[in-house]
């Protein structure tokens, strides 16, 4: 374990990835996450590695996709407008199977929008984005310490699923500071990619070219293609469902699912409500593909619950997902705002509150 | 004795599925030749774009990569970035390269990456059905300009190879033909060259290839040979723009 030390959320991200094993990077500058290109424009050189600011977004999601096609560790980091441009690039990456890790620190949208913390791409990461029948393995940080968790094992699991995966983080993840330390234990070495990459016939010694393509013009072999990405996602869902529950030991009268930022705020109100003897459950999903869907049916289905509230940082996204595990059993709820302001822990506690009778 | 001709290593024994008259097939066995004769199968990466030669992977006998539309240059940056010591090139058309892929070919010029394009201009969208490209010349008829292409409303074909000499990054920037066998000694020995400046580390290296399109123009064969030397010739005219052996990006005599 290296020694803690305060850091800025932007800044962590990118050490995360050099610490990880990660040393090539190609992005765009954007706010709120051009920190991430300023420090590794220092720190990759030095270590030895791939540095370079591109032309474009949709630029940067192909140099990604032609050095992870080339067999090498990459990632990229951006916010919501670049990664909507980003996002014709992540749908070829994904049909032809290459590991990349995307981050995203979000941005008020649509459009423009604005450059405060939000949770408005909620849809895009989880549900495509680009075209096509595609899925990204979406994580969502709610400290600046897990984002660094969550990049530095983000290598791994698209290595493991030869798949993107994308860091899921509000604009707060990126600008704020907090203490952090790199695991060492979260170090990995690359995969083998010989098998399917472009590193050369020589380097591999083979004689057998690899092809990195999505064109599969047979609608058999291209109905195959789709079965072959559909086992990656089923066994995502088997094997990578990650998630925290917060005071669900307890009688809950209101389940409250939030991630990232907005859940550190549930977490306060649910602290005092506590002190009240209002007990409320926070179910925190860290992935939000695959997302933790029997976790939450089966904490909806607790006798002492009332009522199911999504508390999220848009105008009611995630809450889809959520009553689509509730399934009925119970009402669920919405709760949001999307303009750039975090509701505080006070507001939380009224919405809660007034869900229930007293 | 010895074989005198024979299919180059680096190409595979399929059949293409190009049309007839079409000069693709040409430029894939210069292609395969100039790399036979480097040594360089075993290293080298083709980024194959959307266009005619999409599935230019079934026809050589090494790795390739797959582009979306206009993007290969950005896929090409990426591979020899991450991996120098491969030999890259990308294989583009007109309306791949010229018009939605013109900001990422502009921007991997002028940074200099070390990969070669080759840049097969038939003045038409050939796969998608013969629709009008950036290259398409004043008054040609095409099936989106069923009147003939009109520059006071769509403006003048543009000339790749000028356009990218015009940046001051050094390069290696010419264009040839292969429309007669005069012409393709030319243009294998400027894409040989553009392969050797890229195993030196030296440059971008470019080369256009004035080609035809017999089905998409409604001509023969032998009528589109001679509607590329008559018309095509006379705008984009054959020659040397740029050589990282010169600081001037003026145009050679060739």
């Amino acid at each position: 374990m290296g020694k803690k030390i305060l850091m800025k959320g932007n800044e962590a991200i990118g050490e995360a990835a050099v610490r990880a094993g990660c040393l090539n990077y190609f992005a765009y500058p954007i706010t709120p996450q051009s920190e991430v290109a300023e420090y590794l424009s220092r720190r990759i050189p030095e270590a030895g590695g791939v540095f370079l600011q591109a032309e474009s977004e949709v630029a940067v999601s192909y140099m990604i996709f032609g050095a992870a096609g080339a067999g090498a560790r990459v990632f990229t980091t951006s916010s919501s407008p670049g990664i909507s441009l980003m996002s014709e690039g992540l749908s070829y990456i994904t049909a032809a199977q290459c590991p990349a890790v995307f981050v995203n620190i979000m941005r008020g949208g649509p459009g423009l929008g604005g450059i405060l913390p939000s949770q408005g791409d909620y849809f895009q990461a989880t549900k495509g984005g680009g075209h096509g029948d595609y899925r990204l393995l979406v994580m969502a940080p709610a400290s600046v310490q897990e984002a660094v968790e969550m990049v530095m094992i983000a290598f791994p699991l698209a290595e493991k699923y030869r798949n993107p995966v994308m860091i899921l983080g509000d604009g707060l993840i990126g600008q704020m500071m907090e203490p952090v330390e790199f695991p060492d234990h979260l170090r990995t070495d690359p995969t083998d990619k010989n098998d399917w990459a472009t590193t050369g016939m020589e380097f591999r010694k083979s004689d057998k070219p690899n092809i990195v393509k999505s064109l599969f013009l047979d609608p058999n072999a291209l109905n195959e293609n789709n079965l072959i990405l559909k086992a990656k996602y089923d066994r995502m869902k088997a094997e990578d469902i990650h998630y925290e529950s917060y005071n669900m030991e307890a009688d809950y009268k209101v389940l409250i699912v939030s991630y990232g930022t907005m859940s550190r705020v549930c977490r306060t109100a649910v602290d005092n409500l506590k002190v009240n003897g209002f007990e409320v459950g926070l179910l925190r999903p860290k992935t939000l593909f695959p997302f933790p869907e029997k976790k939450i049916r089966d904490a909806a289905a607790k006798d002492s619950c009332q009522v199911v509230i999504s508390i999220e940082l848009s105008m009611g996204q995630m809450v889809e997902d959520v009553e689509r595990c509730v399934q009925g059993r119970r009402p669920v709820k919405w709760y949001g705002e999307c303009g750039g302001n975090i509701p505080t822990p006070e507001t939380v506690m009224d919405v809660v509150t007034s869900l229930v009778g007293k | 004795m010895g074989k005198i001709f024979k299919k180059p290593e680096a190409l595979s024994d399929s059949p293409t599925h190009y049309c007839p008259g079409c000069t693709h097939g040409v430029i894939h066995r210069l292609i395969a030749e100039v790399i036979d004769e480097l040594g360089i199968r075993g290293r080298t990466v083709g980024v194959s774009p959307v266009g005619c030669a999409v599935l230019a992977y079934n026809y050589f006998t090494f790795d390739f990569q797959e582009a979306a539309h206009g993007r290969a240059p950005a896929m090409a940056t990426g591979i020899k970035r991450v991996r120098p010591d491969l030999i890259v090139f990308t294989y583009q058309g007109d309306g791949d390269l010229a018009s939605i892929g013109m900001g990422e070919i502009i921007h991997a010029a002028n940074r200099g990456e070390k990969f070669t394009t080759i840049f097969v201009n038939n003045a038409v969208y050939g796969m998608t059905g013969g629709q009008m490209a950036p290259t398409t010349m004043p008054n040609q008829h095409t099936s989106t300009s069923p009147f003939g292409r009109n520059v006071d409303d769509i403006g003048m074909p543009i000339k790749m190879a000028e356009l990218l000499a015009a940046l001051q990054t050094p390069g290696y920037i010419v264009r040839q033909t292969v429309i007669k066998p005069k012409y393709i000694v030319k243009a294998k020995k400027a894409i040989k060259q553009a392969f050797v400046y890229q195993l030196e580390k030296r440059c971008f290296s470019f080369v256009e290839i004035v080609s035809t399109c017999p089905t998409n123009w409604g001509m023969t064969p032998g009528e589109a040979v001679k509607w590329t030397e008559d018309v095509l010739l006379s705008y984009y005219q054959l020659g040397e723009y740029k050589n990282p052996e010169k600081v001037s990006g003026d145009k050679h005599a060739n």
